[in-house]
Order: structure tokens, then sequence, then C-alpha cells
């Protein structure tokens, strides 16, 4: 794996084999000494272009167990917030002497675009690029399915069969992207349920079903009920009437939480905005991953700097 | 004054002719023409046409030179087989007074490479809020015929009706730029799949067709000229054909891109890079079907010219993050090679057809006088003169402007324009431009514009 860009270009063998160097990095985690030597001497430029204090402790977090020097660029305050462009700021970087660039970006495409050119040739890992992809969000997300389904017994399986309710704001949302394609492509199937206004106006959107229900969507009895955050702006652009009425169409209100099957998990990218999409009880469910999620980042993104780093490569195999 | 025999050119009937030039005449068409006193050109396996009219051109100048400039554009527009072109007003400043419109004009005229005819924008400052000073335009040494606030939409319903009416008492057309501006906020490509997949904001169809559907009304309730700018969607040919239909005096271009590129070039098909901006433009690409209906609407006459939108920009405003870069593309040195590809190729078109979507039509929607004239004796001497068997991988040697945005590096395309002769003289020889003084001393030489046209008026 030269780039992490986007879940789409992922085979399932590649997916699978990220997922299990992830366990191997959870197992780390857990030892008195968190740390490995393995990406010792190399330098990662967590590269943000956008506030996200959580993507990016936790991707600080996964590189410093892994031995690297972490750089912290954050736009703001910066040349970039001086109109330096981007092929600058990368090109500056580089004279420095970098091993692996971090991005977010509120661009969608920013970091395949930095990937492709010729500024720099290093790896690049994507944290985020507008409303396009959240890759090691899926990935994290995938993993937390996994060992929640099939506990110790994790490595080398897929998620065949497992039904994945993905609720709120489709339309804007990059995890939404990358967990649909990574699903899709490790067998598990995924349904959206939102609104029309927060959904692509295609038939199937990223190979999804779609119920405007939420209600209907649940009725179906998923293995995991994903909810989205709501953001801000959304609130006061004529996506839907007001909270209240999200709320009581599609937020996971205690009572739906209630009515869920004891083995459905209740999953959230945080940050939550409780009881807004999320009753809070329903966040504190012994059901809900949430604070795990948090946990198996770190080990996610340190497989996914690891192996991108390193240069490990696998060769792909077609898609059963 | 220098005569110029162009010797054994395909004429767009598919005869044979030599064709006399001197002054800004052509003087005689036939077989076997007279040599004594004329400078030979020799045409044998070229296709005479009637120098290219664009009627949507953007030269940058004032405000943008480091994108183009007058001259430059006109380099480029001579180098593409053109003998006038239309500049956009949405320049800075902004052409919606005479003041501007004249010095646009005048620099044209002093590089001479083509006739430069200065578009006047409708709104002041391309605001959409109030009238520029169409009349002032209108009776300025520039004489604008043709008002558009182009890379704007006039969205406002009164402000249009108005602007419609106004350009009427002055023989004048407006050219509107389609896009419903609340349906396209923060917009950067075709909305469909493509878009909610690479999450890019959506340009859906329905934002052009809802305003080309409001305006032919509009035109026909108060019986004024309407003409589109850069039809892109399936929809909107529909509507203007059911307007055509009806009887509304409306016009249609269609730019060269959206006759033959798609959005999939977006997602970086075949392991081409992906959001490469070169193929960010406005109104964006769109899917195979809406370039399938729009080439039969060309070939239908719905759609009645093909129009540049050669929109020059800076390698720093394309070379980075797609949403941070800016739309459009250079389009005057490959246009008639894309037509060829797109529409003559699949048989769509024939020669007089080009002709007529590339010269004809364009001069007449535009008034743009001393253009758009069939070859034959008495007429203009602007004509261009293209190799159809050619084939060549177009590339920046290709480009003479001062940008190099085009969306065809690397593709190969047919045919070549070898020779464009503008007023009697050459501005393209064998492939390659004549210098700039040389073009501008003939043209210093030619009697003007303006005078001809009081003798002939």
């Amino acid at each position: 794996m030269k780039h992490l860009l986007s879940t789409a270009d992922l085979s399932r063998a590649e997916a699978v084999r990220i997922l299990d160097v992830a366990e191997e990095m959870a197992e780390v985690n857990t030892r008195e000494v968190r740390k490995l030597p393995a990406l010792r001497g190399k330098t990662v430029v967590n590269l943000f272009f956008e506030d996200s204090t959580r993507t990016r402790i936790s991707f600080e977090a996964a590189a410093k167990r892994l031995s690297a020097d972490v750089i912290n660029f954050a736009a703001k305050g910066s040349s970039v917030s001086k109109g330096e462009s981007l092929k600058d700021t990368v090109q500056t970087l580089g004279a420095m002497g970098i091993d692996g660039i971090v991005m977010r970006h509120p661009a969608s495409g920013a970091p395949r675009v930095l990937a492709e050119a010729d500024w720099i040739d290093v790896p690049v890992v994507n944290a985020g690029d507008g409303t396009h992809e959240h890759p090691t969000q899926a990935l994290l997300d995938a993993f937390t399915m996994r060992r929640r389904i099939h506990g110790t017994d994790s490595r080398g399986r897929a998620l065949d069969g497992v039904r994945v309710a993905i609720v709120g704001d489709v339309l804007h949302s990059r995890v939404a992207r990358s967990n649909a394609w990574l699903l899709r492509t490790l067998g598990a199937e995924v349904t959206f349920a939102a609104p029309p206004t927060l959904l692509p106006a295609v038939d199937r959107p990223f190979g999804a079903a779609v119920h405007h229900d939420l209600d209907a969507a649940l009725g179906e009895d998923p293995d995991v009920v994903m909810l989205l955050r709501i953001q801000q702006e959304r609130m006061n652009d004529a996506f839907f009437p007001n909270p209240r009425e999200y709320t009581r169409h599609f937020g996971l209100t205690a009572a739906r939480a209630a009515a869920l099957s004891a083995r459905t998990l209740i999953m959230h990218p945080g940050p939550m905005n409780r009881g807004l999409e999320i009753a809070g009880v329903a966040a504190d469910d012994p059901r809900s991953t949430v604070v795990e999620q948090v946990a198996n980042g770190v080990s996610v993104r340190m497989a996914v700097l690891y192996l991108a780093l390193t240069g490990e490569h696998e060769p792909k195999e077609p898609v059963a | 004054m220098t005569a110029h025999l162009i010797r054994g050119a395909q004429l767009i009937d598919g005869s044979r002719a030599d064709i006399r030039l001197e002054g800004r005449r052509i003087t005689a068409v036939g077989s076997g023409l007279d040599t004594v006193g004329a400078t030979v050109v020799d045409a044998d396996g070229l296709l005479a046409l009637p120098g290219l009219v664009d009627l949507h051109t953007h030269l940058r100048e004032p405000g943008s030179e480091e994108s183009e400039t007058v001259l430059t554009g006109s380099r480029a527009a001579a180098a593409g087989g053109f003998t006038a072109v239309n500049a956009m007003a949405n320049s800075s400043p902004v052409a919606d007074t005479a003041g501007v419109v004249e010095q646009v004009q005048a620099l044209g005229d002093d590089a001479g490479y083509v006739t430069v005819r200065p578009i006047g924008a409708v709104s002041q400052g391309l605001q959409g809020t109030h009238l520029s000073e169409i009349g002032a335009m209108a009776t300025s040494r520039a004489r604008v015929r043709v008002f558009s606030d182009d890379g704007s939409c006039v969205s406002d319903p009164l402000l249009m009706r108005r602007a419609l009416e106004y350009v009427k008492g002055f023989g004048g057309v407006l050219a509107q730029h389609a896009q419903e501006p609340r349906l396209t906020i923060g917009a950067q490509m075709n909305e469909g799949r493509l878009s909610s997949e690479l999450g890019l904001a959506g340009w859906p169809a329905v934002a052009e067709e809802a305003i080309i559907a409001r305006d032919v009304l509009l035109a026909d309730h108060v019986g004024a000229r309407l003409h589109v700018c850069h039809v892109s969607t399936a929809g909107s040919v529909e509507v203007i054909r059911w307007a055509k239909s009806r009887g509304i005096d409306v016009t249609a271009e269609v730019t060269p891109h959206h006759l033959i590129l798609t959005e999939d070039l977006i997602a970086g098909i075949d392991g081409a890079p992906g959001y490469d901006a070169r193929y960010k433009v406005n109104p964006p690409l769109r899917s195979r079907e809406d370039v399938d209906a729009l080439r039969g609407a060309l070939a239908d006459g719905t759609i009645d010219i093909v129009a540049t939108d050669h929109a020059p920009h800076t390698a720093e405003a394309k070379c980075c993050e797609w949403p941070a870069a800016a739309n459009g593309m250079v389009g005057l040195e490959s246009a008639l090679s894309v037509v060829h590809a797109a529409v003559v190729e699949d048989g769509r078109l024939d020669w007089a057809d080009v002709a007529r979507v590339l010269s004809e039509a364009p001069a007449r929607i535009g008034q743009v006088e001393g253009h758009g004239q069939r070859i034959a004796e008495g007429a203009p001497a602007e004509l261009t003169l293209y190799d159809p068997a050619a084939v060549r991988e177009f590339s920046v040697d290709d480009l003479h402007g001062q940008s190099q945005n085009s969306p065809y590096l690397g593709m190969r395309l047919p045919g070549r324009v070898v020779a464009t002769f503008h007023h009697g003289y050459p501005t393209l020889l064998d492939g390659v431009l004549v210098d700039a003084e040389t073009v501008a001393a003939a043209a210093a030489a030619t009697p003007s514009a303006r005078s001809t046209k009081a003798a002939s008026a």
C-alpha cells in the first residue's frame, strides 16, 4: 500500500490485511510499554487544513507508538492562511525531509491531488477530505464490528452477511461513503436511513439500499446501527425543518434503542450530538461501541501508517 | 497592397477553385486564376472555410493580463482559424461602460489578428441589480450589439425582462449564462452519481434548464431576442426545441468541450489523475447522454452555433485542489479540430454545416459585420485553410495564447489549421503565426472597419 486515499481502492484481501495488522497493533496497545520501533527515524507530518482535534491526536498517538517523529502542521495561523498554495506548502515540507503525510483537507480529492502530483513523493494517508472520504474511520468501524462479532477469532475474517444501517446526513458524510464502500468490499450489506434531502439524488447511492423511514430500517433488525453526526450548518440550511423534528424521525431515541435487539451494535464516529442524533442512554448502552471505536482508531491508524511507510505490499486479489 | 492567390482549395460545396484576395475583398473565385502581382498560396488538399467567428471568448484584458491579453488571445484565435471574436464583459473593470468597450475594441484593432467585438455587460459590475450603460455602449465607437453578464446569470426575473426589452431598443441581443444561482451554491461538477461519489457539490441540470425555460417565456412575452450561452444538457435542448417550435426568437450555442468531453474524466479514468482541474469548467462537463443530445441538436439546428468559451487561466489557478481551482478551458486553437472529431467524423455535420455553425450563424447572431459570408467574389477576405486529412497529438506547441489550460493536451485530434486570412492579409501561414509587428503593420495599412462601414452604409 503506497497511499491510503479511498476505501474504494482497497481489495478485500488488502482490507482484511489492514484489519489483521491492526489486531497486532491492538495487542501492543495492551502491553505495559505501548511502543514499537517500527518507524524509528521516520517523520510523519499531520497536515491538517481543517480543525479536527480527535482525528489529529489519534494519528499522532499512532505514529508515536510506532516510534515515528511527528510534526503537527495546522493550516490556521500558518502561511496557508496567508494564501500559500497546497503545492508550495507541500514542497516546503518535502524540503525538510519527511517520510509520510497524514492529510485532512476541506476540499474533496485534495489528498489524491497531492498523491498524484509530482510535488512530493511520500505516502499520503487521507484523514478526511471534504465530503468525500475518511478511510481510517471506516477501517476502525469495520475493525470494531469484526471484534464485537467474531471476538478473538477475528483474524483473517471479513464481515460477510453483516447488515449495517447508517443513519443521517449521508449526503455530506465522508464517513458514510468510506463505510459504504469498505463494508461492501468486506461482504456486509449497507442500508441508509435518511430524509431525501440528506441523500444523494440517485438510485442506490454508493450501492446501498435506502429507507426514508428509520423505524422501517430498524424493523429489519440490523446487526449494526451507525449514527452520523448532524453538522451545525445543516440545521440552518433547510435540509430539515428543525432539530426536534429530525430527532423525532431520525434520532436513535431511548425508545428506539430499547427496541433494538440485544446483539445490535450502536456506533457513532463522534463527536456526538447527544439528544439530537443519538440519545444519551443509547450512547452509554452496553451495545454502544463509541468508546471502543476511539481506542480501535489508534490501532487501525498504527496499521495504516506501518503498511504505508514501510512499503509493505500485498498482491491484489480478484474480488470473490 | 499585396494580393494573395490561394490555389486549388476545396470549397465547402466540394468543388476546387483558386481564390484571389485583394485589399479586404475576395476579388475572384474560379479555376486557373491569374497569379500576376499576387503571392501564391498552395492550397492543394486544403479546405477553404469562411473565417471562423467566435461569439464567446474571454480575452481577460483589462484586469487579468497574466492569463491573456487582447493580443495573445487574438493570436490564439488566428491560430485556430478565427477571424473575429466577441470578447466577454467579465474583465476588471467590467465592460459596462463605453470607455472599456472602446478600449478593448481599439486593442483588437491595433493587434490586427482578428476583429475583436466587445460584448457589454447587462448589469453594472455583473452584479445583477442595475442595468449597465447599455445605450452608451451601443452608440459608442465600439457599437456593441451583444450584451451578457456571462460568468454570472441574470437571475432576477424582473431585471432580465427589462434587459431583454431595453436591448431590443438598440437592435441588440442578450446572451444569457443560464445558471440559477440558488440551485448551484458551491457547485463543483455535474450533479449525479459521480458527483456524489467524488464528494463534490453538484451542479444540477435543472439549474440551467429552469433559467432557459423562464427566459424563452420572457423573450416571447416582450417580443425580444434571446441567445443562450453554452447549452450543456439534454433537457436544455428540449426546452429550446420547444421554444423554437413556438416561434420564439431564441438562438443557442454549444461549446466544443461539451460536444466531446464527459464528467467521467474528473474521476481519473484509466490511471489518469483524479480531480484534474483542467476539466473544471462552468457549466460543468456532463454525461454521455447530454453529449449525444447536444450533437444531435447541433445537427438538426436546435443549437445554432459552436462558441468556444475560451477561458484562459494561469497555471496557479489550475494546479491546486479541485474546489480551489478556477473554472474554464482555453479553446480557440482546438475548436475546429474538436468539432471535426465530435460531429464531422460521425457524419452529423458536413463542411457546409461547419461553416454555418462556426462562421455564418455566429456572425449573424452577433451582428459581426464583414464576417461570416460564403467564399465568393465580392465577399470579405476573411477565410481559413484547413487540412482535414491531418492527425496530430494536441500539445502545448499548438497553444498560442498566454495560458495552457487545455483539456486536449495529449489527445489525438483530426485536422490542422494551415492558414488564416483576415482583412485580406495572412495572420497564419503554413501553420505558423505571422509575427505581431507584421500583422500590426498590415492592419494599420488596411482601411479601418469604421471607414469601410461608413462607405457601405
